[in-house]
């Protein structure tokens, strides 16, 4: 079961969330395998609060045309099909921008000379590493690089063709409510939105929530920093009848243990009370799937 | 007149309200252009009046008409983006998948997909408190093209900015290093990088300062919740000074930025003497750094 944990404001507490979050379902062993993978590709987080090992690195490339001056007849097909401007032809020459290229392989394919063939270009790295207790897999986009759905797409891809579909995988999502993190709910089974009880917070919750019923995905709602703000997160997921799985306490101590890189549940009780609600509600919700 | 991009690479480090603060101190030298699309927030703060609105279409969508369609599956085979769905031999763009590439209705021999504009978002021209004028925007619930929302946000409020003779355009931008960031740092002149001391926020300031080297643009920091973690609070310093930056203001752990924001106030509008101190500060340190000439 694949859940991303996502979140429409920055900042929200998606990366503590996630890496408590494995660590005890590790610990509780609801599932046979527990696999945390950091889909933030931009700026991926979780891994600086675990202890691991490199077990495997994989470079990850996206497929960009690129010109053969002595096949071309200079048609002037593909720059007439390119919808990216991504392809000029200026003159005799074919220029191709990189960064512009969505890969949909149409002026590769529809060049009748074949002049523009498709090679690798990198745009970041796969990484897999062994904890103690979970794997953890790590998707990092190379700085400079604009767009991060293929890097994601082909990451879950991958998880998907490697291990088994008992496991339970946690995507630690990009926020926003753009197309990463469309990109990494449309591969879930279920989507949990990590909001703040705050202006800020429930507006950018309200975009999620709108992004993910456009694309038609279950979810359901965590409130971090509880205790700062108001109650009109609480009183808005009442009026949509949008579960609230659990509610984070705020506290200083907290921040101070993310701030030395340190997980929170076991060293913060009212902390740790309020993830297991969360890891409870994966199960229940495995369970209700597995007997679909 | 010049632009001034605010970014901070990792989420919630306090961005969108210092952005804020310093709209308010600028007062009406200043339009603002509220860059984070998908989690627009500005607004929050800022009291627009939303006066003139723009539906903004970047983009295309491809539309399979019925009538036409034979199901002969070409489409499907050549779609890279898996958006063409075949439920019960029906072939259907599903729009949320969609690139707008145009491949399928190349490739159709019935001509019965056409590429229709895709509809981004909507841009807003806002009146603000502070007496000027702020542009922002909405993306549309699931819409690709955020990058090209950004900028044309940007271009209006460059607009706005040379009618009315301000000096300074003020762009809050989104977390991230990707596509719409990318697009707010075209054409920038100065970026303030806004981090905090915790393993994520180095983390990521690091690689937002990497990618706003590859644009050449001269950056200056803010340090909030600096005294979290003193200890990193003084790496954050180091490589500031290694780099060139500016340390533009260190700002304590402090629960009235979130009060302020729940009362729709900006912290240097709230009753919180020392924090304005310090944004008033910091702003007339940013401005320094803004107008310094620099010798190429």
């Amino acid at each position: 079961m694949k859940i991303a944990i996502a979140s429409g404001k920055g900042g929200t507490g998606k990366t503590t969330l996630s890496t408590n979050l494995a660590d005890l379902c590790a610990e509780r062993k609801d599932f046979p395998g527990i696999i945390l993978a950091d889909m933030d590709v931009e700026e991926p987080n979780s891994g600086l609060f675990i202890q691991r090992e490199v077990q495997k690195e994989i470079i990850r490339n996206k497929m960009i045309p690129q010109w053969d001056k002595d096949l071309c007849s200079n048609c002037g097909v593909c720059d007439s099909i390119c919808r990216f401007n991504s392809l000029l032809k200026l003159g005799k020459t074919i220029l191709v921008m990189p960064e512009l290229c969505h890969s949909c392989y149409a002026c590769s394919e529809l060049c009748p000379e074949n002049a523009l063939p498709m090679q690798m270009q990198k745009m970041g790295r796969q990484t897999i590493f062994n904890t103690d207790s979970f794997i953890f897999i790590e998707s990092r986009l190379d700085v400079g690089q604009e767009q991060a759905v293929p890097l994601i797409a082909q990451s879950i891809e991958y998880i998907d063709s490697k291990y088994p579909k008992d496991f339970l995988v946690l995507l630690d999502s990009p926020p926003g409510s753009s197309c990463p993190v469309i990109e990494a709910a449309k591969n879930s089974d279920f989507v949990i939105l990590v909001t703040e009880p705050t202006p800020f917070g429930l507006h950018d919750l309200k975009m999620a929530v709108n992004t993910m019923r456009e694309i038609k995905k279950d979810f359901a709602v965590v409130i971090n920093r509880f205790g700062i703000g108001n109650d009109a997160v609480i009183r808005y997921c009442s009026d949509e009848k949008i579960d609230i799985i659990a509610k984070l306490p705020d506290k200083r101590e907290i921040a101070e243990l993310y701030s030395k890189g340190k997980l929170v549940h076991r060293d913060v009780p009212e902390f740790g009370k309020e993830l297991k609600k969360v890891a409870k509600y994966l199960k229940r919700l495995s369970d209700r799937r597995n007997n679909q | 007149m010049k632009e001034v991009v605010v970014i901070s690479g990792k989420g919630g480090t306090g961005k969108t309200s210092i952005t804020a603060s310093f709209a308010v101190i600028g007062r009406d030298n200043i339009v603002v252009g509220d860059c984070d699309v998908d989690a627009d927030d500005m607004h929050l703060l800022l009291e627009p009046d939303y006066k003139s609105t723009e539906d903004f279409y970047s983009g295309y969508t491809a539309v399979i008409d019925q009538e036409k369609c034979t199901a002969c599956g070409k489409c499907m085979d050549v779609c890279r983006f898996k958006a063409v769905d075949n439920k019960i031999g029906k072939f259907e763009i599903n729009s949320a998948d969609c690139e707008g590439c145009g491949y399928c209705c190349v490739i159709c021999p019935e001509k019965a997909i056409t590429m229709q504009d895709a509809y981004v978002g909507e841009v807003f021209i806002s009146g603000i408190k502070t007496g000027t004028e702020m542009v922002h925007a909405r993306l549309k619930a699931g819409a690709d093209n955020s990058g090209k929302l950004v900028a044309r946000v940007k271009k209006i409020a460059g607009e706005i900015a040379k009618k009315d003779g301000k000096d300074l355009i003020l762009i809050d931008g989104s977390p991230g290093i990707g596509c719409p960031v990318i697009s707010s740092l075209s054409g920038a002149d100065f970026v303030i990088l806004v981090t905090e001391p915790t393993p994520s926020g180095i983390h990521d300031l690091k690689r937002v300062f990497e990618l706003i080297q590859k644009f050449k643009i001269r950056s200056g920091l803010i340090i909030n919740k600096h005294d979290l973690n003193l200890e990193l609070s003084a790496e954050l310093k180091d490589f500031a000074k290694n780099e060139g930056i500016k340390v533009l203001a260190e700002i304590p752990y402090e629960p009235d930025f979130t009060k302020a924001m729940t009362e729709g106030f900006t912290v240097v509008e709230y009753n919180n003497k020392t924090l304005k101190k310090i944004l008033t500060e910091a702003w007339a340190e940013a401005e320094k750094e803004i107008y310094k000439e620099v010798i190429k």
